[in-house]
Order: C-alpha cells, then structure tokens, then sequence
C-alpha cells in the first residue's frame, strides 16, 4: 500500500471532504454579507456538486479496492458500487429539500457536516476491517448527532439529539466491545479472516464468547438499522430533528448500515472450506466433516437466528406501534422500523449468489428515495401548518393538489401497493428469502411479514384519508417552493416509473 | 384489440386527475366517451374471438430476470367478463350523471378501477394478475369514503382491509408457488404445466382459494361487502357487486382451480361428510347462498337488502365452481355476467333513483311514500330486475343458476337441495322490498308527517341517463336469458380447456 493506492481508493470520500471544506470557505469567507436564502442555496448546490463529483469518482475509480498485506481494507466495485452511489444520490436529494430550510442560520456548517457524514457512509459500505468499519461508523453517527441537534431554537431538536447521542455512544460501545471479542478469538480485523476462523477449533472451543461477540455486535448493528429491541431512540430523533436532517437519517444512514449488513452476510457465507466454495453458514446446512456448531431452534449459528428474532420483532413493533401514532413524523418512524424488520429477513436468510444482496439494495434504495420523499411533504405542510400531528393534513387535496398527489404515490408505495416500486422492493426481497431458506420456518417468516404490510396499509390510509377524504379545515393554498416541489414530484415520477418497469433498477443493480 | 381497454381506462383517468375542477360537464361526457369506447372494444374483442380459443395479445419480457412477463391473453371466460366490464363501466357513469362534488376526481378514481378490472380480467401471468388485482383496491377505498353515503369511513376502511388482507393471503400463495415451481417463469399456462407437487397444492389451493373468496363474498368472510356496497355512491357499489366480486370468483377459477386442481382432491378421510377442500368450500358457500338470503328478509334498509342478495347470489357462483363438471363452471361464469348487470341494476335503482330522490332508504319511511304513484319508472323498473333477481325464466339468472344448480345435482344432490332454499328465500325477500318500497298503502302516521319538512314534495323527474342505463342493463339480462348461446358459446370451449388442465 502506498499513499497513492490510498488517494485511489478513497476518491470519492475525498472528492466529498474537499466539498465540505469548499461549502465553508464559501460560506464563511465569501457570503458573509449575503441573505440567508442566497447563502443556502449556495451550499446546498456546492454539496450537490460535491455529491456529482464523487459519483464522478466513483466511475473513475473502477474494480480497485485498498488492500495491506494481503486483506482487504476497502473493498470496491459490486454491490458496493451501488450502495455508494445509492448513498451519493440520496444524499444530493437531501440537500437539495434544504433549499427553503429555514431552521438554522449556518447553512454552510450544516451542509459540510452532511457531506462528511455521507464520506463516513461510503467508508462503511466499502469497509471489509472491523477497524476500518468503527471508523466509518463514527464518522457517519457524529454528523448524524450533529444534524439531529442543528434545530438551535428547538427544544425537541436538542432533546432528540440527546436521547439519539446516548443510546448511539452506548451502542458503540457495545459494538466496539463486540469487536474486541473477535479479535480476541480470531486474532485478526479483517472480516473474512474471522469469519474462517469462526469455523476453527480454537473459536469452536470458545463458543460462548463468540455468541456474546454476536449478540453484542449485532445490537450494535441493530441500533444503526433501527431495529427492535434497539429502536427507541429512532421515534424521538424523527419527530425533532429538522426535516431535511430526518430525512438524511432516514435515507442514507440507513442504506449504508445495510451495506454494512450485507458485508458481514456476504463474508460468512463466503466460507473457504476444503478446496470448495460453500455457503453453509447461513443456510443451515453444514457439510460433513467441519466442526458442527450447536443448533438452536433449527438454526445453526446464531446470528441467523438472532437476525430472525430482530426481524419479527421489528416487524411486529413497528407496524402496530405505527397504527397508534398521531405525528406523522413519528408514524414514519416506526414505520422505518417495520421496513427494517423486513430487510433483516432477508439478512437472516442469505446467499452469497448476489440474489440477496440485490434484492436487498433495491430495497434499501427505493426506500431510502421513498422516505426522502416523505420527509419532504411532511416538512412543506409542518412549515405551513406548524405541526405534524395527523390532522395538519387535512384537506392537502385542495391546498395544494400537486403535494397532494406526491404523498398519495410515496405512501402507497411504502405500504408495497402495485404498480409502484415499493411493492417490486418487497416482491424482490421475499422471493429472494423463500429461495434461500427452504422449509416451514422461512416461509412462516414471510407469511408473517406479507400479513404485516397489510396491517401497514391501514396506517398510511389514515395519513391519506385526511388528504383526500376529509372535510379541509382550512382552505387556503400552501405554497411549496419551486425547487422543493419539483424535487418532490420528481421523486413521486421515479417511484411511479420505477415500478411499472422494475427491470430498469433491477438490471442496473445486476450488471454492477 | 382487448388490450386497449385496459390503457383506454387508465388514459381516461388520467385525463379527468389533469381536468381542471370547474369543468364537471365535460368531465361527465369524457368518463362516457371512454366508458362507451372501452364497451366498443369489449363487444369488438367478443365478436372477433368468437369460436376461437386462447389468443394472446401481448406477450412482452417485463422482469426479465424473474420470468415475469406482460402477458395478456383472452379466452372466452376473459372476453364474456370483459364485455360484462365494458357494460358495467357505461351503467356506472350514467347512474353518476348527478356527481356534482368534486366531478372530475370521481371520475379518474372510477376509471382507474375499471382499466385495473379489464387488466385483471386479461393477465395470462400470475404477476401482472396481481398487479392488476391490487390496482382496483385504492380507487374503491376513495370512491367509497369520498363520495359515499352510511357510515362511509367505516365502510371503505373495511373493505380496503379485507382486500388487502386477501390479497396478502394471495400474495403469499404467489410466491411459494413461484419459488417451488422452480420454473422461472410466472406465466399463468407455465406454472400450470409446472407439476407442482400434490402436497404443496393440497395446502396452496385454500389459501390462495381464500385469498380471492373474500373479494368474492364468501361466507364467513363476506361482511365487508353489505357495509361496503351500503357506504358506496351508486356507480361504486354497481361497480363492487357488479365487478369487484366477479375480481374474486375469477381469481378462484383462473389462479385457484387452474393452478392447483390437486387441491381439491379427497384428503383421504372425513369428517362429518366433509372429505376435501372442495367439500369444504362447497359448504360455505351454501351456507352462503342461504344466509345471505334469510339476513335480506330481515333487513330494514333497502340497500342492505340488495346488498346481501349479493352475497347470496355469489354463493352461487362458488359452488358452480366447486361442481368441478362442465356445466356447473359454465353455469358459474355465466352467473358471474348475470348477477354482474343484475345487481348493477338492482343497486342504480335503491341508490341513484329511489334513494337520490327520497333520501332515505328505510323500507319504513319509503312505505309511506307510495312510490309507485310518483315513481312508475322506478318501480317498474325494479319488477323486472326483481323478477331477473329471483331468476325466473327468460333472464340470464335463470340459465345461469339452472345450470349451477344441474352440475351441483350431478356432484352431490343435496348441494342442490341445501340451495334451492336459497332461492325461495329469495323470492321472499324480493318480494317484500319490492312490496314495501313501491307498492304499499301505508298512510302516513302523524309521526313521520312530522319528520317530513315537506310531506308531498315533488320528486325530481326520471332523467335521461337513467332511462338509458335501465334499458340497456334489462335488454341485456333479457337478451342473454332468451338467447344464452351468445355467451355459453364462448365460456364453455374456455371452461372444457381449464377443466383439461389447461391446454388450448
């Protein structure tokens, strides 16, 4: 590894840092004198340049990822190609719903520390090094930290940025504490050394401590994810961080824990073993002659089945925690959870032909755009209404048809209505599940997930109902900026298209 | 040809979701123009296609790499339930001529559910079925919980559940039949050839059979359709008792029966004379058939009594199917279009003439209304669509449930007996909504002289649109009830191929 290997390999995240620092100097140094709306929508188009630029980067970039003497540090090209670029776009359509933001007057600070927060989600999606991988984290946590509290003038905002900053250094911890274990055990960093070591002697005696390093890691994870038990702080950060902030969150923190997620998945069910490529960690078959690890509940490893018990109970939680909501913003949020649930699923039951992992990153991404979305109508009404309970949308139809009709689309879609993509996501993810797992258990699964989004249409319907089918309160026009609206009826068209014709995400995801 | 009844719809819709608000004449006369083109191209595709068999239309790669593809096809089952939709479609917006709120949003939602209708009706794949079938469940919730009347919310809110509910069940039956049929392909005529095992049918068949029932009415899951057909506005609950039923039954026929015929083999023991899934569901639906008719003889509101003669009249098709004979499954198709314009006029006579006129709906109030004085039409009207709802000779109703109740005879003789109840009952409960709406002699009691603001108010005159629907639904129940070879021609090349198995 030399200096230049590095640069190589980092340009993207380079490409983002180099962003940042230029939104400041601009901001800072040459619009000081200028109106907040113009200093804005500079940065917000500086960082969108930034975004365009790495994606640039990322082209140039190729197959080539960083290795030190033989590991893989920072995998590139793949399916992490694709959740880089995944992240990148959300990203650049976060930033551009900042463009009438009006909660905070340091609009330079708030674009760097999202444009370092998203370097930190492409090092995670590219990290195969559990040291590389807590970097990474870190990175990404401490500007979501940030953005979640950048709201100075609101109270909710600091207190959500409060809950979300313990329960994320706790989670770190336990991460970290996870990590140490396996190294301990394995006596290496990088991912698919322990993952053949796992399958040694020495780990086969350490058992125990490899199932606390499991349980601890994945409670880590399952923090990042949102998932339940680990989920409470994700309700609370929703409601009061700003909008553009939530949606960032929502999106992009969430793609790139996925793809961290999909590493780990990949790396253990890529298992050397006597000359042969085989896939028995995660499909429950072990072949003849390696060290057979306990079997709980059917399930060979724990991982699988802690990932399972995640899941159900994320899918449980959050679709009927949802049904009782009354702030739209938090009724996102748990649905985030349910949407979470399903994913890990998917996880639990993974291949390491890229089936899953497609099938996941077209999930996470088209949820990712959806959630954007949905973040963006609920921020324009929140502004005009000035709260986001239920009831401000009332009448939406007739304030503003175009809005209106753009909130219709992004919540059929996550409620995984056809034609559009959200039901493609879910098509995709549970067909890939069932051709994973063979049996009861996995077919029960996503039995129970399948009646689990149709228990979420009954939530969405309830936020829709009082757009359209609700006698308005108060009939005067809500006005949306120009940029805004277009983002949003743009996002609303790629839902739209994306699911009459799947093939299009489908074959670009593939042919990575 | 066929196809572009489906893309004429959703162009219909579209047009009217980009028609400015004011405009609610020229939304009216957009939604005929494009209900009465879609009809045109239904009776165009009907007399083309008759004497042959499957023809395809499309048949283009959508998701390549999942084996699914834009398949639509027409057998004669497809095209007698398209024409049914055509017919259906135009009824619906002449008895809507009178929506004045929000015109031009009624009309997109109408016409999206009818383009998600024919589309249902024209998939050959499994996957593009669904896709349809999920299509019509959004517009029915906002037809409903806009533009409806009792308990509106309630009722849409219920019947969105119920039919995503089912369609989860279907949804799930869906993909463990793609993922065992190891086949790649979703095409209805691959995964019916695909030789999946009898044990996997044995357990997919009642779900997904389940799944469709419940849009079909099937007793015990059959609660969301009087609620939901008593909160629709008239054209929606034509629509539900008209097609959307008819969505269910055919998803049990087309996707249940075809897909799994092993399903309905005999378990191998029995209980209580109950010896497979065919039993079972044959059961129900008598059950069906029969309670459906005693709870419309007990009901005090005029919709509901139609609404549960719905149900009723469902039941019949359900165990046409479950005869598994010839002439049992034609008969079930053809009830499918009978009950289809039946009820439609059934329901545009309770809600657009009667209702929209009187606003009430309570057999009570309406007796004191003697509406067959100052509503000839309206109660003539209902004579004969009653008469074509109790089945007497000479309308649809009659051949189609004859040859039901035939086949059900050649299965088992007391399905038919169980359902011969069925339609005295029915005779009596038309009877007695007819007798108490139109032509009773009650007086008016001093109590509900009180409620009336104005005891003898004029009733709006019988308008054109109406006049028109009417004809057109009674010509047709008579045309297809003294002449039923135009459809029993088509169905029964189309029902001997799927009882084949699937072949041509």
């Amino acid at each position: 590894m030399n200096y230049l290997d590095l640069f190589r390999a980092t340009l993207p995240e380079t490409a983002l840092e180099i962003a940042a620092l230029l939104v400041l100097v601009v901001d800072l140094g040459l619009l000081r004198k200028a109106v907040l709306s113009t200093r804005v929508a500079v940065a917000a188009l500086l960082g969108v340049a930034g975004c365009g630029g790495a994606l640039w980067a990322l082209q140039v970039q190729g197959n080539a990822g960083l290795s030190y003497g033989g590991l893989t540090l920072l995998a590139a090209g793949g399916y992490i190609a694709v959740a880089q670029s995944g992240i990148l776009v959300l990203t650049a359509l976060t930033l551009l719903l900042l463009i009438d933001a009006v909660f905070t007057r340091n609009a330079g600070e708030y674009v760097a520390v999202v444009l370092m927060a998203a370097a930190g989600g492409l090092i995670i999606a590219a990290a195969q090094d559990l040291l590389v991988i807590f970097v990474g984290l870190e990175l990404l946590s401490l500007g979501l930290y940030i953005l979640t509290a950048f709201a100075k003038s609101s109270g909710k905002s600091a207190e959500a940025a409060m809950k979300y900053y313990l329960f994320g250094g706790m989670s770190a911890a336990f991460l970290l504490f996870g990590f140490s274990y396996l190294y301990g055990i394995t006596g290496s960093t990088n991912l698919h050394q322990i993952l053949l070591a796992v399958y040694g002697w020495n780990a086969y005696h350490a058992a125990p401590l490899l199932y606390v390093a499991i349980v601890l890691i994945a409670a880590g994870l399952g923090f990042k994810v949102a998932a339940v038990p680990f989920h409470l702080w994700a309700p609370d950060t929703y409601e009061g961080a700003p909008a553009p902030a939530a949606a960032f969150i929502a999106s992009v923190s969430k793609v790139a824990s996925f793809a961290l997620l999909i590493s780990i998945a990949t790396a253990a069910s890529h298992v050397f073993d006597g000359g042969q490529l085989t896939a028995h960690v995660t499909t429950m078959r072990p072949p003849a002659g390696t060290p057979r690890l306990p079997v709980y509940l059917g399930f060979s490893i724990p991982w699988t089945l802690i990932l399972t018990t995640l899941s159900v109970a994320s899918m449980l939680l959050g679709n009927l925690a949802a049904l009782a909501q009354t702030s739209v913003r938090r009724l996102l949020a748990y649905s985030a959870i349910a949407h979470a649930g399903y994913i890990l699923l998917a996880l639990a039951f993974f291949t390491h032909s890229p089936l899953s992992t497609n099938a996941i990153l077209y999930y996470i991404l088209t949820y990712g755009l959806t959630t954007i979305g949905a973040f963006g109508v609920v921020s324009v009404v929140e502004r005009a209404v000035g709260s986001d309970r239920l009831d401000a949308f009332l009448g939406l139809h007739k304030r503003n048809p175009l809005l209106s009709a753009a909130l219709l689309v992004l919540f059929l879609s996550l409620a995984g209505i056809p034609p559009l993509v959200g039901f493609w996501a879910k098509f995709n993810l549970f067909a890939a599940v069932l051709s994973v797992g063979a049996g009861p258990v996995p077919f029960a699964l996503v039995a129970l997930a399948v009646a689990m989004s149709a228990v979420s249409l009954y939530y969405y319907l309830q936020v829709l109902k009082r757009a359209y089918v609700m006698p308005a309160v108060d009939t005067t026009p809500i006005k949306a900026h120009p940029v805004t609206l277009t983002v949003l009826l743009a996002i609303a068209a790629t839902v739209v298209v994306l699911g009459c014709f799947p093939a299009l995400l489908q074959g670009w995801i593939a042919n990575f | 040809m066929l196809a572009y009844t489906i893309y004429l719809s959703f162009a219909g819709a579209l047009v009217q979701a980009l028609l400015p608000k004011s405009k609610s004449g020229a939304a009216r006369w957009l939604a005929l123009l494009f209900a009465v083109a879609g009809l045109a191209l239904a009776v165009a595709g009907f007399a083309a296609g008759a004497g042959q068999g499957r023809i395809v239309i499309v048949d283009a790669p959508w998701v390549p790499s999942m084996g699914i593809h834009y398949l639509l096809a027409a057998d004669g089952i497809s095209r007698v339930l398209v024409l049914l939709t055509g017919l259906a479609a135009v009824a619906g917006v002449l008895f809507s001529w009178n929506v004045e709120l929000r015109t031009n949003e009624f009309f997109a939602f109408y016409l999206a559910l009818i383009g998600g209708v024919y589309g249902v009706f024209l998939s050959f794949d499994l996957f593009l079925l669904f896709v349809f079938y999920e299509i019509a469940i959004v517009p029915k919730y906002f037809l409903i919980a806009i533009w409806g009347s009792t308990r509106c919310e309630y009722g849409a809110m219920k019947l969105a559940l119920y039919s995503f509910v089912g369609s989860a069940m279907v949804l799930i039956g869906l993909l463990a039949a793609y993922s065992t049929s190891g086949s790649h392909s979703t095409s209805l005529i691959d995964l019916a050839h695909a030789g999946l095992s009898p044990h996997f049918q044995m357990w997919c068949f009642p779900l997904v059979f389940t799944g469709f029932a419940i849009l079909a009415g099937m007793w015990p899951f059959h609660t969301w359709a009087p609620t939901g057909h008593v909160a629709a506005p008239t054209a929606a609950s034509m629509l539900l008792a008209g097609v959307v039923m008819k969505l269910g039954a055919y998803g049990c026929l087309r996707v249940g029966i075809w897909l799994f015929p092993r399903g309905l083999d005999p378990w191998g023991f029995s209980f209580v004379g109950i010896g497979s899934w065919r039993d079972v569901f044959a059961l129900l639906a008598i059950i069906g058939i029969v309670y459906g008719a005693l709870v419309a003889l007990a009901q005090s509101d005029f919709k509901f009594v139609i609404g549960y003669s719905s149900v009723s009249h469902m039941g019949f098709v359900l165990l046409g199917l479950m005869t598994l004979n010839q002439i049992g499954m034609t008969g079930a198709v053809l009830q499918m279009f009978s009950h289809g314009i039946i009820a439609g006029l059934l329901f545009a006579i309770v809600g657009r003439i009667v209702y929209d006129r009187t606003h009430t709906r309570q057999l009570a109030e309406l007796e004191t209304m003697h509406l067959a004085r100052r509503l000839p039409f309206a109660a003539w009207a209902f004579v004969i669509a009653g008469m074509a709802s109790m089945g007497l000779p000479g309308f649809s109703g009659f051949v189609a449930e004859l040859q039901v109740l035939v086949g059900a005879w050649m299965a088992k003789p007391w399905w038919t007996i169980a359902a011969g109840v069925g339609i005295v009952v029915g005779v009596a409960y038309t009877w007695r909504a007819l007798q108490k709406a139109f032509f009773s002699d009650v007086l008016p009691t001093a109590h509900t002289l009180e409620q009336e603001h104005e005891p003898s108010h004029e009733l709006a005159a019988i308008s054109w649109p109406e006049i028109t629907g009417v004809v057109m639904l009674v010509g047709v129940s008579l045309f297809v009830g003294l002449y039923p070879r135009i459809l029993l021609d088509t169905i029964e090349p189309a029902v001997k191929a799927l009882l084949a198995g699937g072949g041509q």
